[in-house]
């Protein structure tokens, strides 16, 4: 049966499923059962946004409240990781990983290499990204560039609710370390998802329109951005392929490239700070791998080189919109070669 | 037959609420017969040719390639060459697309749900009158393979289609892994449903499951048609099966699938996606491993009883597409003396969908008997 369920839903119930399935995955993380102490009653809070709200009534102790200190419980994960485990700790803001950064990229990311390829560590570390939340600098920053530089780390980063659960769910089953990347302003979002268990594959991603004029390269909240771009460019007469990578590492360039041919023209769309993103590597990959497919300049609609701001005036400036998407795409329909 | 005859976007299968036109295939002036191709539209499920339904001149092209338009649109006028001009722009100003009464909640429940032997199946049941008939999918496909027959067939009869378990919507376990082990959960199914006797309609491996069901009840059976069937010769394309079970993303997939049809432009993103929906869930790469192997392993079909449906002497239609790269359409030549056998020419493996209105005819026709 499919149904519609919320972004959130659809992680809980990955979660909720895969503890089901396999004894050996446990969550770990700050007030995901109900707060320091708490007797964990069905109404507990389930995390900073309610995420894991109701798994502890059915799973119990394998929901375990950590203190307040993400280096002792990411550490402590990676660590049950390797002994055979398969934890999901949740970081709450990716903003945090800072304080627990060895542990993530030269340790977790590192043992299978380390150790003749011997090594395993299956965690999963959850975590909220993006701006629009008036939560300010320190709690809005879409990092997904920061872990998708680092090989061992594969970086996953959904934009709706069917692909969280097949996501979430390969995540947790995948021997390497995940960072799995969920935006905070599309918890709420509702759409049709199966409740039986299924995994989507990493490296694969989805092309959301199909189009010929232009391509539009994203993931994230900023797919729904590059469809409400589409939308209106429709009616100008360009048709936009809009690509929602789905998982950052690995990345597909198959499918980038393949659309790339076909439109000849290429606009990368990224939340993160535009230094190194997500959206700086597509433009170098395809103009390295795909330049003579090329007709126009490559436009990258990125934030700027700034800390998310917190008024609210300058916060919604700061995250791409649609009609920022919608000009780059004029400007590379204009540009170049005809 | 009134002075002008509306062109219209065909409802193709429940769920269909509106279409692209891709292009006309006919120009203003143009002569059309009943059944002749007048344009092509693409849908969320698939693209496909939009056929005259009744005979006349096409005097206004109303839809432009590129258009999306909801299911009953005007999508151009036919009228005789004496009617004026003016008549046709009253026509097209004053046409009003109808409510269709299938769209949104109302097509969810279309489908239904019944559990037989454990094992709950997802199936839609349309058209109240008239003796039953059952469409069984096959290998890998579900109940939507019938999109473009299921509504001409309940313009006369009741037509009930499946999820076979393990595909589709249907649980994600079988009953068995044999023709026998499937007929019998089909013949448990018509027991649930209440229907005493079917016409059966079988594609592929559901061509082989009503055979089987042919022989094992023939109380139950009023008369059987093989569409691109197994079960009637030995080879199967073994290539296609395994990299059917194998293939995991769209990639892999599309070549695959395309080599269902004679044209491969026939298949959409959507139908990619719907597949890899399907088989991305847990226990379907080992279901149908299981399944494929028993029935086709080695490149060989395990099973034949559409050779020996002579003995029921139940009508029997043969109908195969030329260019089936699945299993050969060589295999009609074997179907049982006194059938009825159709190959139809430009039409690959998913003949009913390819060439419905053909395969609709021919179906019309062998019910009424």
């Amino acid at each position: 049966m499919t149904r519609k369920i919320s972004m959130k839903d659809a992680i809980n119930e990955a979660l909720d499923q895969e503890m089901a399935r396999d004894p050996s995955v446990i969550c770990m993380g700050e007030d995901i059962v109900g707060g320091a102490g708490a007797p964990g009653e069905r109404d507990a809070w389930g995390g900073v946004l309610g995420v894991t709200k109701g798994l502890y009534a059915k799973h119990g102790d394998r929901l375990m409240d950590t203190p307040l200190s993400e280096s002792a419980y990411i550490g402590a994960a990676i660590g049950a990781a390797c002994c055979g485990m398969r934890p999901v700790a949740e970081l709450m803001f990716i903003d945090f990983m800072g304080v627990c950064f060895d542990q993530i990229y030269n340790q977790a990311a590192k043992f299978k290499y380390m150790f003749g390829g011997k090594a395993e560590t299956p965690v999963v570390i959850r975590a909220m990204v993006g701006a629009g939340f008036r939560a300010a600098a320190q709690h809005s920053q879409m990092l997904t560039p920061l872990f998708t530089h680092i090989p061992g780390l594969k970086v996953v980063c959904p934009s709706n609710p069917y692909d969280t659960k097949g996501l979430l769910i390969q995540s947790i089953r995948d021997n390497d370390p995940v960072i799995f990347c969920e935006h905070k302003n599309l918890y709420g979002l509702e759409g049709e998802v199966p409740e039986a268990p299924y995994a989507i594959p990493f490296g694969e991603a989805n092309v959301v329109r199909a189009g010929k004029s232009c391509s539009i390269v994203t993931y994230g909240m900023m797919v729904h951005r590059s469809t409400d771009a589409a939308a209106i460019l429709a009616k100008e007469g360009i048709e936009c392929e809009v690509i929602d990578l789905r998982t950052l590492s690995p990345l597909d360039m198959d499918t980038v490239i393949e659309s790339v041919g076909k439109t000849g023209r290429l606009v990368c769309v990224d939340e993160a700070n535009p230094r190194c993103s997500i959206a700086a590597d597509i433009s170098a990959q395809v103009a390295q791998k795909a330049f003579g497919a090329l007709k126009a300049q490559i436009e990258m609609v990125t934030a700027p080189h700034t800390p998310v701001p917190f008024s609210p005036v300058l916060e919604d400036l700061y995250i791409p919109s649609a009609t920022q998407v919608a000009d780059a795409v004029r400007r590379v329909m204009k540009g170049g070669r005809h | 037959m009134p002075a002008v005859t509306p062109i219209v976007m065909p409802k193709w299968g429940l769920s269909m609420r509106e279409g692209t036109v891709n292009e006309w295939l006919v120009g203003e002036g143009a002569k059309i017969s009943v059944g002749m191709p007048i344009l092509n539209v693409e849908t969320d499920k698939i693209s496909g040719v939009v056929e005259a339904a009744d005979p006349g001149t096409l005097r206004r092209k109303v839809a432009s390639p590129g258009q999306l338009l909801p299911v009953k649109a005007l999508l151009g006028v036919m009228a005789e060459a004496d009617v004026p001009d003016a008549v046709i722009d009253a026509f097209v100003a004053g046409y009003v697309v109808p409510v269709d009464e299938g769209v949104g909640e109302e097509a969810a429940e279309a489908y239904q749900y019944a559990e037989i032997d454990g094992i709950r199946v997802r199936y839609a049941r349309k058209g109240g009158d008239g003796s039953a008939v059952l469409l069984i999918h096959g290998f890998g496909g579900d109940l939507d393979n019938w999109l473009f027959n299921i509504d001409a067939l309940a313009e006369r009869n009741t037509v009930l289609a499946l999820d076979l378990p393990g595909h589709g919507q249907s649980d994600r376990r079988l009953p068995g892994k044999t023709l026998k082990d499937l007929a019998r959960f089909v013949a448990h199914f018509l027991e649930a449903v209440g229907v005493e006797r079917v016409h059966l309609v079988g594609h592929s491996m559901g061509g082989a499951i009503a055979s089987r069901l042919a022989l094992d009840h023939p109380d139950k059976v009023a008369s059987v048609a093989l569409i691109g069937s197994a079960g009637l010769g030995n080879e199967v394309n073994a290539g296609y099966i395994e990299r059917f079970v194998a293939a995991q993303s769209r990639r892999d997939l599309k070549p695959v699938v395309e080599q269902l049809f004679a044209d491969a432009n026939l298949v959409t993103r959507q139908m990619l996606d719907d597949l890899l929906k399907y088989k991305r869930f847990d226990g379907v790469t080992e279901l149908l491993t299981e399944l494929g192997g028993s029935l086709f392993g080695n490149g060989r079909q395990s099973e034949l009883p559409g050779q020996q449906l002579g003995e029921t002497g139940k009508p029997v239609l043969v109908v195969w597409g030329r260019e089936d790269r699945v299993i050969p359409a060589q295999h009609a030549g074997n179907a049982p003396r006194g059938a009825t056998v159709q190959v139809i020419e430009g039409s690959g493996h998913m003949v009913q969908m390819e060439k419905a209105h053909e395969v609709n005819s021919l179906l019309k026709k062998h019910i009424a008997g």
